[in-house]
């Protein structure tokens, strides 16, 4: 009896490393051609967490520790007026978004660590101010996650904008998967779905349940780093970090339940076991996961005809591999990926600028853009 | 006032020294809760990193220096570092926001593993006396 138990014990080691080494597919393939150069737009800054676009001279751009640049033809001022972050590991100031009526407001959106309220530590918290040339005035507070908690892990975030009036951004899971994440009566593991006043949309999926964040957009979610709104089709796209080997892409819907951390493709750090499910009834599957980790940060979709064979890709950052990756997705399936920029260092954001080019947020280097070779 | 300004003194007192005595099992234990909360993402479960970009804990000659090893955790990496012969960027080194007491344990619990050598606990005081970067 111990005999086979033992074999059974070697049999499930042996198999889970074998299955830790395969690559999910497909598997990604080199850079093929280089027809393409970059472009440093603006160097210097050690953590481009985020960055949106005013036009196409001007854009913000967030240092992770604290800072608001304005950056106009590469000359990058600060912005004054920004609260205090909580720089604790993951943490800082995070995302940056212009409201989508910005030309006549002026107003814009932030996502930030703070340490306000009650308890030691700090969660993240979503801002609206108005930009004034260098400074922000009105800064309204307009959520902030709670607890408080000294974990450095997880805290998302990233803001979109779909065209009906909603603004979305992300929180992870602050390090504690076992509490956060599953339950809609806490913060944490979620994403977001306010007015862009801030006010709660009426048809949010719980603002009926008893005691319940009526913000909560989705939820199941371990610490999603790339948002964007299909330009073309409108449906909220997410990707997510996940466990070793367990990294996601979503499609997050309505009141959905994408999981974490009752069931993932990926396992604990150290090697163990998180849970023995990738499947279960009522949760999401996600269209992709990546096998091993990526480490994804920022996401884009192409839509522009600067780069003609890579009209309609979705673009995703690599922290751990330090490459842009180019997925071409077919019916919400992942069909070809491929490495951009091998080697350029840890790609923190990507976005598309209203020039059509692809921006990339690169760490210890600052904002880089890409242009093809003709 | 002056009564209450001098338990004042003496309780910080008292709680600096209790902080710096911890028993060293302890330090290390406590250290491999920061370390799987802040430095495990990059340099992973056992210290070795990634062969482009970010520098092994294992078997680390750069560990051997003591004041830089708190220097790189308190300030982050200023500019390039040589780490067993090889040349990284530093560039994704950035201060954690660990306090003076999680700096110290976190260090014990990677000195204490992986290859590296450890003659002495690194104290509280240790962490506190590096005020400026190295």
């Amino acid at each position: 009896m111990n005999k086979y138990l033992y074999l059974n014990l070697f049999l499930i080691v042996f198999s889970n490393t074998i299955s830790c080494q395969v690559e999910n597919p497909p598997k990604i393939k080199p850079e093929n051609k280089i027809s393409y150069k970059i472009e440093v737009v603006v160097d210097e800054i050690p953590i481009p967490w985020g960055m949106d676009f005013i036009n196409s001279e001007e854009m913000l751009v967030t240092e992770k520790s604290g800072i608001l640049y304005r950056v106009t033809n590469g000359k990058k001022i600060i912005i004054d007026g920004i609260p205090k972050a909580y720089v604790r590991g993951q943490g800082g100031l995070l995302d940056v978004a212009l409201h989508p009526d910005y030309k006549n407001n002026n107003l814009i959106y932030f996502t930030i660590s703070i340490q306000d309220g009650e308890g030691s530590g700090g969660n993240t918290a979503l801002y609206i101010a108005k930009l004034l040339d260098t400074k922000i005035i009105d800064l309204r507070l307009l959520y902030k996650a709670v607890p408080n908690t000294k974990k450095g892990q997880h805290w998302g975030s990233r803001i979109v904008f779909d065209n009906n009036g909603h603004l979305f951004f992300s929180v992870g899971d602050r390090g504690n998967r076992d509490v956060n994440p599953q339950n809609i009566k806490l913060d944490g593991g979620k994403i977001y779905r306010l007015n862009l006043d801030g006010s709660i949309p009426n048809d949010n999926p719980f603002t009926i349940s008893k005691n319940a964040k009526s913000a909560i957009y989705s939820y199941g979610h371990r610490n999603p780093q790339g948002l964007v709104v299909h330009p073309e089709t409108g449906v909220l796209w997410e990707h997510e970090h996940g466990p070793r080997g367990g990294d996601e892409i979503n499609l997050p819907e309505i009141g959905k339940n994408y999981g974490w951390p009752i069931i993932t493709y990926g396992i604990n750090y150290i090697g163990t076991t998180i849970t023995d499910k990738t499947e279960a009834q009522g949760m999401e599957q996600p269209i992709y996961f990546w096998k091993p980790s990526i480490a994804p940060s920022g996401m884009s979709f192409s839509t522009s005809d600067i780069y003609p064979e890579w009209k309609g890709n979705l673009f995703v950052g690599s922290l751990v591999f330090e490459y842009l990756e180019r997925l071409v997705i077919e019916d919400n399936k992942v069909v070809y990926r491929e490495k951009i920029l091998d080697g350029i260092g840890r790609v923190r954001n990507v976005k598309q600028g209203p020039d059509g080019y692809l921006y990339l947020g690169v760490e210890g280097k600052g904002i880089i853009k890409i242009l093809p070779i003709q | 006032m002056r009564i209450f300004l001098l338990i004042y003194v003496f309780s910080l007192f008292g709680i600096l020294f209790s902080i710096q005595n911890k028993p060293i099992e302890q330090s290390i234990e406590d250290g491999s809760m920061i370390y799987d909360d802040f430095c495990i993402q990059c340099h992973g479960p056992n210290g070795i990193g990634l062969i482009k970009t970010i520098p092994p804990l294992a078997n680390s000659d750069f560990l051997l220096n003591i004041k830089k090893s708190i220097s790189i955790i308190k300030y982050g990496a200023k500019g390039p570092i040589i780490v067993n012969g090889k040349e990284y960027e530093g560039n994704s080194m950035i201060s954690q926001g660990l306090d003076a007491e999680e700096i110290s344990d976190v260090l014990n619990y990677i000195k204490n593993n992986w290859g590296n050598s450890n003659e002495i606990q690194i104290t509280v005081e240790d962490v506190n006396n590096i005020k400026n970067p190295i």
